[in-house]
């Protein structure tokens, strides 16, 4: 007989056979009964929603939900709280229990997590990483969730999509990688936005010229230079590639991805040096410092910038054209979102607080603690948003196809034990491609078939 | 004359050593160059303080004024960053759960070694080696490779639901202090067994004669003849037990569980890091630890063992 | 209450001494077997699989040796993990021990203000690392630290991977000398200072009563000392954790373990691998050690 996962249960084991009826349900009715003439409190679990597979109750929920939060931060971990508590207004007798972990523990300790007692629901991103906890059955299936949802567009369902075609993640807000600037700055020089790499060099060699360092790059803790690799790979070799490589179904050792080290080789040069002993953090101080004309990152890079004039100042655009047949309209947005453990106690409770977090009023409310990224929801109201924030809505829009990210595409011990190394290894000796290519195929080959 | 002997002071011989201790040596130094220690000491003491008081002197800055002005000025002095990173941090509640599982893993762990050390160093048996071994190898382990198995482990260890609130050993307190002691007890029975080791055996002679059973034996003569150590010790396990963090995550499920080096961690934000602010809960966050420290260091500068069997 | 006992030798057991002596090496005993030592086998079983962490237990395929393999053929960290080891070994037991030994001798002379000296040294072990981060960080940056600052150099002092190590270095041993001072300094208190008198007495100076009457009672205490420099280079993570998480110029093994283990990347047959490695280096300490202890006895 499996644990017993609630004190109900726990109290129904000790209920005498004569006692207790056959079916699961009359079990955990009659240890609630146990459980109360034994005085026991503790968590009420039963909603109205019943047992799995009954999609998104239509009526009240009630009892308690809880919530794994990696938002830690003060501003977000308010702003959770803040659509929880118009969650549980919204439907009476519910309760939003949060348990809020350091976004970093948090993420490090996914795997125990969900094998230990996760919550009902919980924060999380779209990508790989989603979908190999789907396949290993630790996440629950919200389809049902999913059938009615409004204002979600095809490239966020699918991101939310497993291999099995169901889906199992809802999102919140994304935000777009690009190359941001300052448009005072290249006002000021009369720089010219770049249109394709050789515009980029160009404007390299200017900015060199004007004693600035061209783009900004600071790769201390491994991965934001996994941004590049991505958005050239976006480039050269188009989304279908890159998205194949990230599955570990190419060779690194094919040219294709050779050629991808070389054009990066070949920018290297106006990127700010010595950048793996740099945080990302001072390497956009520096691009708020007027230190460096770009810098290609996400879009919380507008959090190191003071809100007003100087966040007002900031502008970006995609990275520019490599190849005229492939084009510029793959871009990486990653997306965060919320979803259901595999055995939720409040199964009707998380799926309709699931659904709610899909709709706008919600979304808009996480926005208010990071004005860096923006809604989900086509539907939402974006006229409170910042001139920034209506430019990344239009760039995640006109999109064909949307990445994740590396760290998100791919396995991620693959990503965090062999690319950061690899990547850093690349940025110290650009010259020895091909060696390193044949050891991260070595490596890749070693993982991917474990 | 100093007479440090037992039965010529029989009732306070701490402090008559710890007195006779502090007492500059006389005739030590040649009397000219006595000013030579002091000074090497400070200038040592203050080579080693300077990164800590620049840190200090930091946390006590605003952000945006070093974020403009770099570190190397001066200027743009505040408290805020003490009260934020209290309410930021949540240290209350930490600082409790810290309490919780540092308290009960230090002295467990301290008496648990103790009695191991005791055993090895009192006795002469031939187990002792292969048991000293036993304790001193279990402290090689990083203790993240054993991390997962541990994690199984109590994943899988049922216990009544007013013990831990999960059913399991896994998000209890219990089951972290538990660890802690595991892991600790081989480094301190180790240290202690070799403190132990250098009493003489006289001293459990005149014990037996009189006929104190080991237990005696244990709590009045040795103990007592340790308490550099332990308190050494005590003040190591301490810091370690308490600035421990990759244990806590890995058994404890909800962040209002977590001890307080989480706290900081809470600080540091997802993207944006107001260093300041950091460095303001770093001090918060050192100061039980500081007080472990200056309470316990009596305990270094007083020494009293070989001397109770003399005369 | 004296009960008259024949006595027969200090190491005579009633039988009731013979329980509780029975009880003091059994309950530390199999705490310490069940939550270090079982784990460290499992841990050791756990390097031959290609486990991930997740999923049931019959779930785990072997793979032999093949970590082993991986590890010592394709995995790049690894050779220059175990060579800073090395040299993390030798400049804590070169330079950072003995400092920490000289700190203790020096503060046991019972000059004025010795707490304010013990203190100050030991002030880094007892701070947290993300204090000691920040601290170092704040000299080391390469655009706003201090000693570039004062230098007027741009030294790339946490990203240039040939300078990095020393510099991390250097906070460390500002760590270890503390660490080792307390210790050393709890072993000198317990030295009987009647016997530092009768050397006074026969004439003999500072200098020669340490080497000559301290040094050897202390040999426990220099023995535990040697011991705890080799365990703490071997284990050294904590600062090189914080300043980069062991890449680039500061692996060590202990970093390539936590890699592989904590966190997301979760390979946990391959970190368990890199972990045996560690015990059976380690072990070799422990073997040497016992070696020593049992010419002693």
């Amino acid at each position: 007989m499996t644990r017993p996962t609630s004190e109900a249960e726990y109290l129904a084991r000790m209920v005498p056979p004569s006692v207790r009826g056959v079916d699961r349900r009359t079990l955990l009715r009659g240890a609630l009964g146990v459980g109360a003439l034994l005085g026991a409190g503790g968590l009420a679990a039963c909603g109205n929603g019943g047992t799995s597979g009954q999609g998104v109750p239509t009526g009240a929920v009630t009892g308690t939900v809880t919530v794994g939060s990696n938002q830690s931060d003060a501003v977000p971990k308010a702003a959770v709280k803040a659509y929880m508590d118009a969650f549980s207004k919204a439907n009476a007798g519910t309760t939003v229990k949060i348990n809020t972990v350091d976004h970093n523990t948090f993420q490090e300790n996914i795997n125990n997590y969900l094998q230990g007692s996760p919550d009902d629901v919980f924060t999380w991103f779209a990508g790989y990483r989603m979908q190999f906890f789907a396949s290993k059955g630790l996440v629950g299936d919200i389809s049902d969730v999913w059938a009615n949802m409004q204002g979600m567009s095809d490239a966020m369902k699918k991101a939310s999509t497993a291999e099995d075609g169901k889906q199992y993640f809802v999102p919140i807000t994304n935000y777009p990688w690009a190359i941001f600037y300052r448009k005072s700055l290249f006002k000021e020089k009369g720089y010219e936005v770049p249109k394709t790499l050789d515009d980029l060099n160009a404007l390299g060699a200017q900015m060199k010229k004007d004693g600035l360092d061209p783009i900004a790059f600071g790769d201390k803790d491994g991965w934001p230079a996994m941004g590049t690799f991505d958005q050239i790979n976006l480039r050269v070799n188009g989304y279908d590639f890159h998205v194949s490589l990230m599955a570990g179904k190419e060779s690194w050792t094919d040219p294709k991805v050779k050629k991808v080290f070389d054009t990066w080789a070949g920018i290297l040069p106006i990127h700010q040096p010595d950048s793996l002993g740099r945080t990302w953090q001072e390497a956009a101080q520096s691009l708020q410092q007027k230190k460096s004309g770009m810098y290609l990152l996400g879009a919380f890079v507008a959090q190191q910038f003071t809100k007003g004039a100087e966040q007002d100042d900031l502008d970006f655009f995609t990275f520019p054209e490599v190849d005229s047949t492939i084009g510029t309209d793959a871009i990486e947005a990653p997306i965060d979102g919320f979803m259901m453990s595999a055995r939720p106690k409040n199964e009707a409770a998380a799926k309709k607080l699931l659904q709610y977090i899909s709709q706008p009023e919600a979304q808009l409310l996480a926005l208010k603690a990071d004005p860096s990224v923006i809604a989900t929801n086509d539907k939402a109201d974006t006229s409170g948003y910042t001139a920034l924030q209506k430019k990344s809505v239009e760039f995640v829009k006109s999109a064909k196809s949307i990445a994740q990210f590396m760290d998100r595409d791919t396995r991620p011990d693959f990503a965090s034990t062999v690319m950061i190394p690899a990547i850093q290894d690349f940025i110290k000796n650009p010259k020895d491609i091909d060696g390193l290519l044949t050891k991260i195929e070595a490596q890749k080959k070693s993982i991917f078939t474990s | 004359m100093s007479d440090q002997t037992l039965t010529s002071n029989p009732v306070d011989p701490v402090r008559a050593r710890e007195s006779a201790l502090l007492r500059p040596r006389e005739g030590g130094a040649r009397s000219g160059r006595r000013w030579l220690l002091p000074v090497v000491l400070t200038i040592v003491s203050l080579i080693w303080l300077f990164p800590l008081l620049l840190a200090l002197v930091n946390s006590f800055r605003d952000y945006a004024y070093t974020a403009k002005n770099g570190y190397i000025s001066w200027g743009g002095f505040t408290l805020d960053n003490y009260k934020n990173a209290w309410e930021q941090g949540d240290f209350g509640l930490h600082f409790w759960n810290s309490a919780i599982i540092t308290v009960p893993a230090v002295l467990l762990t301290l008496f648990l070694s103790a009695c191991v050390a005791f055993v090895v160093a009192r006795f002469s048996w031939k187990i002792n080696i292969a048991l000293l071994g036993f304790f001193m190898a279990a402290n090689l382990l990083p203790p993240q490779a054993l991390l997962i198995p541990v994690y199984r482990m109590f994943r899988s260890i049922e216990v009544p639901f007013w013990f831990s609130e999960s059913g399991t050993l896994l998000n209890s307190f219990q089951g972290l202090i538990l660890v802690n002691v595991a892991f600790q007890t081989g480094f301190c029975a180790f240290v202690l067994s070799n403190y132990m080791k250098a009493l003489p055996k006289e001293l459990y002679e005149s014990a037996v004669i009189d006929g104190a059973g080991i237990t005696r034996q244990f709590f009045q003569i040795t103990l007592p003849l340790c308490r550099p150590a332990l308190a050494a010790l005590a003040v190591l396990q301490t810091t370690w037990v308490y600035n421990e963090f990759f244990w806590a995550t890995v058994l404890l499920q909800q962040g209002d569980k977590f001890p307080v080096t989480s706290s900081l961690n809470n600080l540091r934000g997802q993207f944006f890091t107001d260093n300041n602010l950091v460095a303001a809960g770093s001090m918060i966050i050192a100061i039980p630890t500081l007080v472990i420290f200056f309470l316990l260091q009596r305990h270094f500068v007083a020494g009293l063992t070989l001397g109770a069997t003399k005369g | 209450m004296a009960t008259t006992r024949k006595y027969k030798g200090i190491d005579q057991l009633s039988g009731r001494d013979k329980i509780v002596v029975g009880l003091m090496v059994v309950v530390p005993t199999l705490i310490v077997l069940w939550l270090v030592w079982l784990p460290a086998i499992g841990s050791v079983l756990l390097s031959f699989t290609n486990w991930d962490g997740i999923g049931p237990l019959s779930g785990i395929k072997t793979v032999g040796l093949k970590n082993y393999q991986d590890i010592a053929t394709i995995y790049p960290p690894f050779w220059p993990a175990i060579q800073h080891n090395l040299i993390w070994l030798g400049v804590m037991f070169f330079i950072a021990t003995p400092l920490g030994m000289l700190f203790a001798v020096l503060i046991d002379r019972g000059a004025a203000g010795t707490r304010f000296y013990q203190t100050s040294i030991y002030l880094p072990v007892v701070l947290s690392l993300a204090l000691i981060g920040f601290v170092w960080q704040l000299i080391y940056s390469r655009d706003q630290g201090l000693l570039n600052a004062i230098t007027g150099g741009s030294t790339d002092w946490y990203g240039d991977p040939s300078v990095n190590l020393w510099a991390a270095l250097l906070a460390a041993s500002w760590r270890h000398a503390g660490y080792i001072m307390l210790l050393y300094l709890a072993g000198l208190k317990g030295v009987d200072p009647s016997l530092r008198e009768a050397a006074k007495v026969d004439g003999a100076s500072e200098r020669t009563t340490f080497f000559r009457v301290v040094l050897p009672v202390m040999r426990p205490i220099n023995i535990i000392v040697l011991v705890v420099t080799f365990i703490e280079s071997l284990r050294a993570f904590d600062l090189v954790w914080v300043i980069n998480k062991g890449r680039n110029g500061l692996e060590l093994i202990s970093t390539l373990v936590t890699q592989n283990v904590v966190g997301e990347a979760s390979r946990i047959g391959f970190g368990s691998a890199l972990a045996t490695i560690m015990l059976l280096i380690s072990s070799v300490l422990v073997f040497v050690y016992l070696r020593i202890a049992m010419k002693e006895d």
